[in-house]
């Protein structure tokens, strides 16, 4: 057991658990965060992505003890109110079918357009080939990324990317 | 029940819901444009089993179908408010509890039937409610019905333009006589039957908000994993729980019928506490049993006449004196449904009462393995629905809730119990393995004129004149006017669990018979689709979406180099699918490019909702063609993860195009409907474009060398 402490979602968060537990169950069990889902265990499906310093990972392999000290940000705090440009896109285009691998495409894609904010067919394939959907919305995630990705232009007071839309 | 408005403060889901009225809980949401919480303390009236109005104008929809995705929550929504009139903006959802009186007995979701079961009996509910409305509004006014219309939420009296909102009337409307043949609406009349509303639940499954199985909680609850034997059909010897209980956070070790079972303070202290238990397993029966002895003996199954499921004319005597004659092997293999959300269930067993909060799609076996379990009433065994990570089938077990309350009574707390990804792929109930023999027969102009089909695969929905009906689907219903078929099943059961599996038996029977019907098409030196041209004629629905889907896909037209089309055609869950694929071959690995869908699903109610399905079956039945399988060695499966049980990734998604047959027939299923036609589509294409037939599941680059 151990204590340790890091921001999550903006606010400091101390836990007692044992050092080596994943990120992943002490959000969903220790602290009730259910957003962040459990797919895998492996890393082989993305559904646990939150973000660590701003860094896509998959907290199901994280040991909790890595993140003392650093911010995470879980699908629960990506918005105030669901208002992320990758939350909007996904709502506009009613992305989720089953939902339950939602929040870890949402915090992949929503990762991907921090980086490259008009990601290519490429991009999004090389980021998004990490994170699982059974229901098999690829398509609709696809064109909800380049979507995203125009709404973060038109909020930044910059014309709509127009490469990358296949 | 404080622990349930716990659970679900942060849904819009009231679990548990009684007639009664004034119960309702009121909690606030944010970012719930449609999806409306009850104001606090308005009063509730229900109206029918279906329909429950508050004073505040809410329109509770109980919606007695799971949602794992495929949409019935938003669109059963649609064809009551079409009915009811009521406001779209003002409708929410809560999901059924268990009541056969008013659901039926067997409550579920499964076969692509939520539409299909529930398009008279919502419509119905809807227009009741209206007319009960509607009368309590012309009693108001002392007028007559006939001077009252209805319109977004409210009655007006078209006399006076005066107008009563539904939750005003709700209370006197709920002590009405409700009328026995209420109105329908006819397809003309239509206003949201047909339109793409969003769909109900999206906003939840963009914050983090929605609460599927895995995401119950309940106060006191602790976290259960069970160590099962590695082998089907094993039992514990015994065990020893010493070095489990010293993990810290492990708190109990109690034995159930499926293995043994460590509770902790966490799930992961959980999985912790099951590596470190001692089992002795006994392993049975089918500790030797590997995937080619259940290969020979489904082959030799097939050696020997069968069960006749299907007799037409006389095939043997056509295939002794045909022109020309054709044999070949198809196989398929155990396939694992694989959803995203693990298993898992939570359970509260108590003396005087169990609850179960699961993502089931049979709320009536959750309900009577419950009260199996604990030896309660029906009425003290309350099943609680939260949304399905996917279901595909495999959420109609109850083995996952079954654990989970033998858990909770054994250790005497609420436990939620989580299957890992290993758990779930090697204790699946599987789609069987099917090795099936085909002869089929042309005349002299090279036309089909005999096809017989002898299918080995194990049963699970039970035998009927020695066919198991869901082995022989797909075959034994063969749609195509030759006029002589004999269809024969054996039954081979190596003793693997199995199950339902999207589309069922469709999901390999229509990729044998797609591409055993263009082996014939060739032999007989046809194009694959002027046989089934022919073969369809008079079939108007199947040649509908035959035709359109080879329009669109602009069949024989010319292709880049490289590249090749294939086609395939069914008729399943009431619906009619056509497939056209378009692929190559780059550096010898296969790419599909393109998939062009044309269906006919009868009268559609939300068309996103359609191409939403027929992308996701079409991506499930790719994954199925190209990946899976689960293989088996020692009596375990082999496949533990999605390393070694690979799924379709964004990166191989192709182009799918779906195109609506406009209808006003009946609706027919959805859910299933574009599975089985992707395999064949794309494995005919592949012939196309290097000549090589592939008969055999999952097609891997290797087999294209």
């Amino acid at each position: 057991m151990a204590t340790i402490k890091f921001s999550l979602n903006g606010k400091a968060q101390t836990v007692d658990v044992s050092e080596k537990m994943p990120l992943l169950w002490v959000l969903r069990d220790t602290l009730g965060m259910t957003g962040t889902k459990f797919g895998c265990g492996m890393a082989l499906c993305g559904a646990c992505t939150v973000h660590l310093n701003g860094q896509a990972i998959r907290s199901c392999i994280t040991p909790v003890s890595s993140v003392a000290g650093k911010n995470i940000l879980t699908i629960e705090g990506l918005s105030p109110d669901s208002n992320h440009a990758v939350q909007q896109a996904w709502v506009e285009q009613d992305v989720p079918q089953c939902g339950y691998c939602q929040s870890g495409q949402i915090m992949a894609a929503a990762a991907l357009l921090s980086k490259k904010t008009h990601p290519t067919d490429a991009d999004i394939d090389e980021v998004m080939r990490g994170n699982i959907c059974r229901c098999g919305t690829y398509q609709t995630i696809r064109s909800a990324i380049h979507r995203a990705s125009e709404i973060l232009a038109a909020s930044n007071g910059k014309p709509a990317a127009k490469g990358g839309v296949a | 029940m404080n622990s349930i408005r716990k659970v679900n403060r942060r849904s819009f889901l009231k679990v548990g819901v009684s007639g009664a009225a004034g119960l309702t809980i009121g909690f606030a949401l944010p970012q719930t444009s449609l999806l409306l919480a009850q104001s606090a303390g308005s009063r509730v009236f229900p109206l029918n089993g279906y329909v429950h109005v508050g004073a505040d104008d809410i329109v509770t929809f109980v919606l007695a179908k799971s949602e794992m995705g495929q949409g019935p929550m938003t669109a059963l929504s649609q064809i009551l408010a079409e009915e009811m009139d009521c406001d779209w903006k003002r409708i929410r959802t809560e999901f059924a509890p268990v009541d056969p009186k008013l659901y039926g007995p067997l409550q579920g979701t499964f076969g692509s039937m939520s539409i299909r079961t529930g398009w008279d009996p919502i419509r119905k509910a809807g227009a009741t409610a209206r007319e009960m409305l509607v009368q309590a509004a012309a009693q108001k006014w002392g007028v007559e019905k006939s001077r009252c219309r209805t319109e977004s939420g409210a009655v007006i009296n078209t006399a006076d333009n005066q107008r009563l909102t539904f939750g005003s009337l709700a209370e006197p409307a709920a002590k009405l006589t409700p009328p026995s043949q209420p109105t329908l609406k006819t397809a003309g009349q239509y206003q949201i039957i047909g339109k793409s509303v969003k769909r109900l639940d999206t906003p939840h499954k963009v914050n983090g908000q929605a609460v599927f199985g895995i995401d119950a909680k309940v106060p006191g609850m602790q976290y259960a994993v069970v160590a099962r034997c590695p082998v089907f059909g094993g039992k514990v010897a015994s065990f020893d729980a010493a070095k489990a209980k010293a993990v810290p956070g492990v708190k109990q070790v109690v034995e159930i019928s499926s293995g043994v079972a460590v509770v902790a303070d966490n799930t992961w202290n959980a999985m912790e506490g099951r590596r470190a238990l001692d089992i002795k397993w006994n392993e049975g029966a089918l500790a030797n049993l590997n995937s080619a002895e259940i290969r020979k003996m489904m082959q030799q199954a097939t050696d020997n006449p069968g069960a006749v499921a299907r007799k037409t004319g006389d095939a043997p005597g056509a295939l002794s004196g045909a022109a020309k004659k054709l044999e070949a092997v198809y196989e398929a293999p155990y396939m694992s449904h694989a959803p995203m959300e693990p298993m898992n269930a939570t359970a509260h067993v108590r003396a005087d009462g169990c609850d179960v909060w699961a993502a089931t799609q049979i709320q009536t076996a959750a309900h009577g393995v419950a009260m199996q379990i604990t030896g309660l009433s029906a009425d003290k065994v309350k099943v609680h629905t939260l949304f399905l990570g996917g279901g595909f089938g495999r959420r109609g077990g109850d083995d996952f809730v079954r654990e989970a309350v033998e858990t909770s009574k054994a250790a005497g707390v609420p436990v939620k119990l989580t299957w890992s990804r290993e758990d779930d792929m090697t204790h699946d109930l599987y789609r069987p393995a099917s090795y099936t023999r085909f002869t089929g027969a042309l005349d002299a102009e090279g036309w089909p004129v005999a096809w017989h089909t002898r299918v080995g695969c194990p049963s699970f929905a039970g035998m009927q004149n020695g066919v198991d009906r869901a082995a022989v689907e797909g075959i034994a219903d063969l749609a195509y006017a030759i006029p002589n078929i004999q269809v024969e099943y054996q039954k081979a059961d190596p003793g693997i669990p199995t199950t339902y599996w999207r589309s069922v038996g469709y999901s390999q029977n229509t990729f044998f018979t797609e591409s055993f019907l263009d082996e014939l098409a060739i032999a007989g030196g046809k194009d694959p689709l002027e046989v089934r041209r022919r073969l369809l004629a008079k079939n108007p629905r199947m040649l509908a979406v035959l035709e359109l889907a080879a329009e669109k896909a602009g069949w024989g037209k010319p292709l880049p180099a490289g590249r090749a089309r294939g086609i395939a055609v069914v008729n399943n869950i009431g619906s009619f699918n056509a497939q056209v694929a378009e692929v190559s071959l780059d550096k010898g690995k296969l790419r599909v490019h393109r998939v062009v869908c044309a269906v006919d699903c009868g009268q559609v109610i939300n068309p996103a909702i359609v191409e939403q399905q027929i992308q996701s079956g079409i991506v499930y039945g790719l994954s199925a063609a190209l990946k899976g399988g689960i293989t088996i060695d020692k009596g375990r499966v082999q496949q533990q993860n999605f390393h070694q049980y690979e799924v379709l990734r964004i990166d191989e998604m192709p182009v799918v195009e779906v195109h609506i047959v406009p209808s006003q027939n009946n609706p027919g299923g959805i859910g299933e409907a574009s599975t089985p036609t992707t395999a064949p589509a794309v494995a005919n294409a592949i012939f196309a474009l290097t000549g090589k037939r592939l008969r055999k599941l999952p097609i891997h680059n290797e087999d294209l060398a």
